[in-house]
């Protein structure tokens, strides 16, 4: 599904975010990336999303070569992947149903076809009574929801989130990846960048750690963690 | 928490056609941009007005010169020649004279004023009676009163006026159209004036709206950036923007008219008054259809552009960081 072939991302500044990183995520595979701030679990996140563009190297997602994505065609490109943020980014300007819903008016979805999507992306968050209320008056937890159901309502192959619980309470952040855990039983691919690292092991996924934007051994760390 | 699995939740995102997608979408865009001016009704209704006050000036001049047009081109159709005849002419032959060129194309009619009927007018307008009962004969000639046709032009009034006094008969043409041709020349600057303000303040509306969008879309950057982020095309998020601009200028542009005609109301009485004053009935020529909906066209079209221009220079530079 994903992969990075000595990626490089080197800031105008100077400094690496990534260093020749090599890296491959199979379809229907849970991964966890982590690392500290600033190892570049983001900037990876990013360069799959195509914020960025690496400096060299191939990011390859779902048999596209990213660096063949016209600045143009990135729009198009972005519909195909479900992202989650940390600070969940809702619009609260309009209610929780209307946020859900606005990759699929991006996407032309007819009104009816959306609002059964709509509903039932809802369902699978469990916000389904919750649709007409504004973001704001909505737990921290209960946001990062609207979130996740805003990036699965297109039913993307790929979902990839971005510390997706870095503002949650522990028992909060175990809800939410049960319901990530659930989209990958049906087969979505997930890629999460985090740095719980004893809530991933809760879940018991593959987990690749990344340091100064280079890939740890991971096997090593994960048989002494698993332990 | 329990998740379900819908069937529908499964199938792949599937659009529905693609014209009525299309009207949908661009139905609740433009009803949502309407909301929003909604939601700010006092700045919305403040940059209404500027539109409307900037069309309505050239409109409303334009309609000045026109009624001004209008009432001196009675004016130079009413504008009489004065032939004077030489001295010496017999009556008969002058007569003989006003009914050939009563025969012209471009004259309307021929009255003849002998000299013995402009003596007796002038007596009794002059009141010099008993000074020119003094002079020995008469020294005021034969004249002929030519009314051109109505469908002379100022070019084919020189012409005819030309003629008149080449006559052998004709000792001097009297006319006074100077002034006229001088009031047209000047509508026709003032005409001119209206297109080129009316250019200038056309820039100043794309100008207003670009920068009343230009803060628009300041104010909803982050909601610019999360929309892009989640796979909306620059078209997607330009969309509400232009909506927003083709309603200030639909608003301007009726607010505009509605500027015009109380305008033209609030004149009604004062033309009707001077009408009766020249027992004439001069009536303001007020504005056709097709001007007013031209009005509002303009004003939907440089709102569409001044959103255009500022849409689609910030829609690409706002990109998620």
């Amino acid at each position: 599904m994903i992969q990075l072939e000595n990626v490089t991302k080197r800031f105008p500044g100077g400094q690496e975010a990534l260093s020749n990183l090599s890296l491959s995520v199979d379809k229907g595979e849970m991964i966890f990336v982590t690392g500290h701030s600033g190892a570049g679990k983001s900037t990876l996140l990013r360069l799959i999303a195509l914020i960025e563009r690496p400096t060299s190297g191939q990011v390859i997602v779902d048999g596209q070569n990213t660096r063949r994505v016209r600045r143009r065609k990135i729009p198009k490109y972005r519909r195909q992947i479900g992202m989650v943020f940390q600070d969940h980014k809702l619009l609260y300007d309009r209610p929780v149903y209307d946020n859900v819903a606005l990759p699929l008016i991006i996407a032309g979805v007819g009104h009816r076809d959306a609002g059964r999507r709509v509903r039932a992306a809802l369902d699978q968050v469990g916000l389904l009574h919750k649709e007409r209320r504004s973001p704001e008056t909505l737990s921290a937890g209960e946001q990062q929801r609207v979130g996740i159901a805003r990036a699965i309502v297109t039913r993307p192959k790929l979902l990839i989130a971005d510390e997706p619980t870095g503002n949650l309470d522990p028992d909060l952040s175990l809800e939410v990846m049960r319901i990530f855990r659930r989209f990958n039983e049906v087969g979505v691919t997930l890629l999460v960048a985090s740095h719980d690292i004893a809530l991933i092991d809760k879940l018991g996924c593959r987990r690749i750690e990344l340091e100064d934007g280079r890939l740890q051994d991971p096997a090593q760390e994960e048989d002494d963690e698993w332990l | 928490m329990a998740v379900t699995r819908h069937s529908d939740a499964v199938a792949p995102v599937r659009s529905s056609g693609p014209v009525s997608t299309w009207f949908t979408r661009h139905a609740s865009t433009s009803l949502g941009a309407l909301g929003r001016l909604a939601k700010h009704p006092f700045s919305s209704a403040m940059i209404v007005l500027v539109i409307a006050v900037t069309l309505a000036l050239p409109a409303a001049i334009n309609i000045v010169v026109k009624n001004a047009q209008a009432i001196s081109g009675g004016w130079d159709n009413a504008l009489d020649f004065s032939l004077f005849l030489k001295q010496g002419i017999p009556a008969s032959e002058a007569e003989g004279l006003a009914r050939l060129i009563e025969q012209r194309a471009d004259v309307a009619s021929v009255r003849f004023v002998s000299a013995t009927t402009a003596l007796a007018e002038f007596r009794e307008l002059s009141g010099f009676g008993a000074a020119l009962d003094q002079l020995p004969d008469n020294p005021l000639p034969h004249t002929l009163v030519v009314r051109p046709g109505a469908g002379n032009t100022s070019a084919s009034m020189l012409l005819l006026q030309e003629e008149l006094a080449n006559l052998p008969e004709a000792e001097y043409v009297q006319v006074d159209t100077e002034w006229v041709q001088r009031f047209h020349a000047i509508l026709d600057i003032v005409r001119q004036a209206i297109a080129i303000g009316g250019a200038l303040l056309g820039i100043a509306i794309v100008v207003i709206i670009g920068n009343t969008i230009r803060l628009d879309i300041e104010n909803r950057r982050d909601e610019i950036e999360v929309t892009k982020l989640i796979g909306a095309s620059n078209a997607f998020v330009r969309r509400p923007f232009l909506w927003t601009g083709f309603w200030y200028g639909l608003f301007g542009g009726l607010f505009a008219l509605a500027l015009v005609f109380y305008g033209l109301y609030l004149l009604e009485g004062p033309v009707a008054r001077l009408a009766g004053l020249y027992q004439s009935n001069i009536a303001i020529a007020s504005m056709g259809a097709a001007e007013a909906a031209g009005i509002v066209g303009i004003g939907v079209a440089l709102g569409l552009l001044g959103a255009w221009f500022t849409a689609a220079r910030h829609m690409r530079r706002i990109e998620p960081r």
